[in-house]
């Protein structure tokens, strides 16, 4: 209870500071000179609850993290504590029921030995709860009244608050960041968990991709771990097929949108066409594994190719290629749009008509940018799941037939995480060292996507 | 308006307005404008802001087509052929009359591949060699091939504002226009590369019918031969630049000469 309890003191305190600051404030700012006060009066009340409340808050973090391990000390110092049992797991079973009941949680103990460590807890988590709160209370009104004291007219506290402010704004932007760095962290241990196994050499250049969840996780059997067929998948559904529908729809979509079309109807288009990408992609998923999977199949069974696949790579890349469309498109015109109407009106000045002005002036212009979002829609399509799993089938194959079923990381990701092995089998390791290698290549995608289209845009300014 | 014959008449028209109006959704900006345009001279549209000057050049390759909300009305001659007849060939048309614009405005292509556009998209040029021709002449005229023979490769927009905007005169020349018209070439120049345009201007002065736009009396007054003062959408005077400088007839082009007018 003692950090949340900090945490609405923190508040309480902050708020009080803040009156007193800005009480303080007022009087003096009524009694100067209106150029002799530097800040006003809002700026003084947010310094002193500032030092009240942050040092405060982040005490109670830290104390949240210190206290239990404290009274862990307390308890294990008593005669009773001494006498547990050294078995790791026994002992932590039996402080943690002690624990429950000083807490008020459980309502009795079921192991004797528990009975007499109830009471120690209680005493120390008292004893550390008044300690928390004496000195955070005590170290929230020294630093409160030290601020307090430092506001006069020529005080800067604008300066200050606004500092804090940017600091506050830096911390929240490095959330995201450290969350990249979490994620990578964990990926990357179970990643060498798994290469320590089985041999890089084999995961990467491998061409036979066979993991068996119920062999002996002991003697992993390197030869079953060859990933190319399923980076081939990968890249052939993500990046070849889906690009091949994507590519050539987006930038004509985008073309016609920005050259063609009247405002009117591009009023009505653009939205429509982003509403492709809010699309959930299983729902695509659906139609890619009912309606365009068995369409591909009858149609190449009619034209005589009767070994095709009801879950071929077609129809997966296929209808990813449509949920990628908009991405395409929408980076297509705006980098489209974003080239000078000077440079298109100098074109039609020199008498070329206007698909002469897109070929030869606007799109080379603006081909940087598209070139950046093609990028990113790759990294998009590379990473897609839903379509895929529905789709394209388990099996993996190496193969340029479209026609035939095949499977990518992704795939392979949920077929392992989601299979019977246990999370220490090889098998299961190798989805983490798949994960590994997708998030390195779209991270480095989307880094020389964003680096393009930057440079792109700097042309412009 | 007033509208005087008297200098040279050798000069024949080149392109021939007449009774033009042009009108943005409503709102009219040219107001049943009437001028001839010579051959192998320099003609200036002068006038304050807003007046219609743009818009009027803009007529004169039907530039203006690109502006959705524009309409034309009239009737507009090059050589005796309406300009906005149905079997008026837009793409031949511009590729007679060519534009320069206010702010430079080269391709992000190589110098050498802005000045071939042209000629390419024309199909002017048979060959490589005379490509190569074609672009030298045109940079040569533009008074440019010195400063860039040895970097053609490099992209056109490297260049220097007054180089950037005398390459674009360069292609506008390389597919061999009969009528130049730029819209205030100099206005984003210092002055020295100011100058070089306007020498530039009077060395292709007898070679083709140029219009240009500018908002520098002296400017004007320098490089045109004829010049037409804009007011309010309409063509208010129009007559030798000697006369329309110092001698004008109507009272508003004395006022904007000298500066009276704000
Ligand atoms: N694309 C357009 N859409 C609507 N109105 C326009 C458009 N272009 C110009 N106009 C209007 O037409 C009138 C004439 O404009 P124009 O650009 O021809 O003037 P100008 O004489 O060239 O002025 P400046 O010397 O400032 O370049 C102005 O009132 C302007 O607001
Ligand atoms: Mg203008």
């Amino acid at each position: 209870m003692s950090p949340a309890f900090l945490f609405l003191i923190a508040l309480g305190l902050g708020l009080a500071g803040w009156l007193a600051g800005r009480a303080k404030a007022r009087a003096f700012s009524r009694a100067a000179a209106p150029r002799e006060v530097v800040a006003r009066p809002g700026y003084h009340a947010w310094y002193v609850a500032i030092w009240v409340a942050v040092p405060l808050a982040l005490f109670a973090v830290l104390w949240s993290v210190l206290s239990p391990i404290l009274i862990e000390q307390w308890v294990l110092a008593t005669p009773a504590g001494q006498n547990l049992p050294e078995f790791g797991f026994q002992r932590q079973t039996i402080l943690a029921e002690a624990q429950a009941v000083a807490r008020g949680s459980a309502a009795a103990v079921f192991t004797p030995q528990a009975r007499d460590l109830v009471e120690p807890f209680r005493e120390a988590t008292l004893f550390y709860t008044l300690i928390g709160v004496g000195f955070g209370i005590a170290m929230a009104a020294i630093l409160g009244l030290w601020a307090y004291s430092r506001i006069k007219p020529a005080f800067g506290a604008r300066v200050r608050v606004e500092r804090a402010v940017m600091a506050l704004l830096l911390l929240a932007s490095l959330v995201a960041i450290l969350t990249t760095f979490g994620i990578l962290a964990s990926l990357v241990f179970e990643t060498v968990r798994f290469f320590g196994m089985v041999s890089p050499v084999d995961f990467l250049f491998g061409t036979s991709w066979n993991p068996d969840p119920m062999s002996s996780p002991t003697a992993p059997q390197g030869d079953r771990y060859g990933a190319i067929p399923l980076f081939w998948g990968t890249i052939f559904i993500g990046a070849i097929i889906a690009m091949i529908v994507a590519i050539p729809l987006g930038m004509m979509s985008a073309i016609y949108l920005t050259q063609y079309a009247s405002p009117r109807w591009r009023k009505i288009i653009k939205p429509a066409l982003e509403i492709l990408a809010g699309v959930p992609t299983v729902v695509y998923g659906y139609f890619a594994a009912l309606t365009v999977a068995p369409m591909i199949r009858d149609a190449a069974q009619a034209v005589g190719i009767t070994n095709a696949s009801s879950e071929s790579a077609l129809a997966a890349g296929l209808v990813m290629g449509v949920m990628i469309i908009p991405f395409v498109s929408s980076m297509a015109d705006d980098s489209i749009a974003a080239v000078p109407g000077s440079m298109r009106d100098g074109s039609l000045a020199m008498g070329a008509t206007k698909s002469e002005t897109i070929k030869k002036v606007l799109i080379p212009a603006a081909l940087p940018g598209i070139v950046g979002g093609v990028m990113l829609a790759v990294s998009r399509a590379i990473g897609e799941t839903m379509i895929v799993v529905m789709a394209a089938s388990t099996a993996a194959n190496l193969s340029a037939n479209p026609l035939e079923a095949m499977t990518t990381v992704t795939v392979q990701i949920v077929a392992l995480l989601t299979g019977e092995g246990s999370f220490d089998h090889p098998a299961t390791l190798s989805a983490f060292a798949l994960g590994f290698v997708l998030f390195m290549v779209t991270l480095a995608l989307n880094f020389i996507a964003l680096r393009v289209v930057k440079r792109f845009r700097e042309a412009y300014e | 308006m007033t509208v005087i014959h008297d200098m040279d008449d050798k000069a024949e028209a080149k392109m021939r307005a007449r009774d033009v109006s042009v009108y943005y959704g409503d709102k009219k900006a040219i107001d049943d404008v009437s001028i001839d345009i010579p051959t192998k001279y320099v003609t200036a549209f002068i006038g304050p802001s807003g007046c219609g000057k743009s818009t009027f050049l803009r007529t004169l390759n039907r530039m203006n087509d690109t502006i959705a909300s524009a309409r034309v009305e009239g009737n507009i001659e090059l050589d005796g052929e309406n300009i906005y007849s149905s079997g008026m060939d837009v793409v031949q048309l511009r590729a007679r009359v060519g534009m320069v614009f206010q702010k430079p405005n080269p391709f992000p292509k190589s110098i050498y591949d802005n000045i071939a556009y042209g000629p390419k998209i024309h199909g002017i040029a048979s060959g490589k060699s005379e490509l190569d021709e074609i672009v030298e002449r045109s940079l040569q005229r533009a008074g440019l091939w010195n400063e860039v023979k040895d970097r053609l490769g490099e992209s056109g927009t490297a260049l220097s504002g007054g180089q950037q905007q005398r390459l674009c005169i360069a292609r506008a020349i390389a597919v061999d226009p009969e009528v130049i018209l730029m819209d205030e070439p100099a206005s984003a120049l210092d002055p020295i590369a100011t100058a070089k345009i306007e020498e530039l201007i009077d060395d292709l002065a007898g070679r083709y019918a140029i219009v240009i736009v500018t908002h520098s009396m002296q400017q004007a007054a320098r490089v045109s031969h004829r010049t037409a003062f804009f007011h309010l959408g309409k063509m208010v005077e129009y007559g030798p630049t000697d006369q329309i400088f110092t001698n004008p007839l109507e009272e508003r082009t004395k006022d904007y000469i000298t500066g009276r007018y704000g």
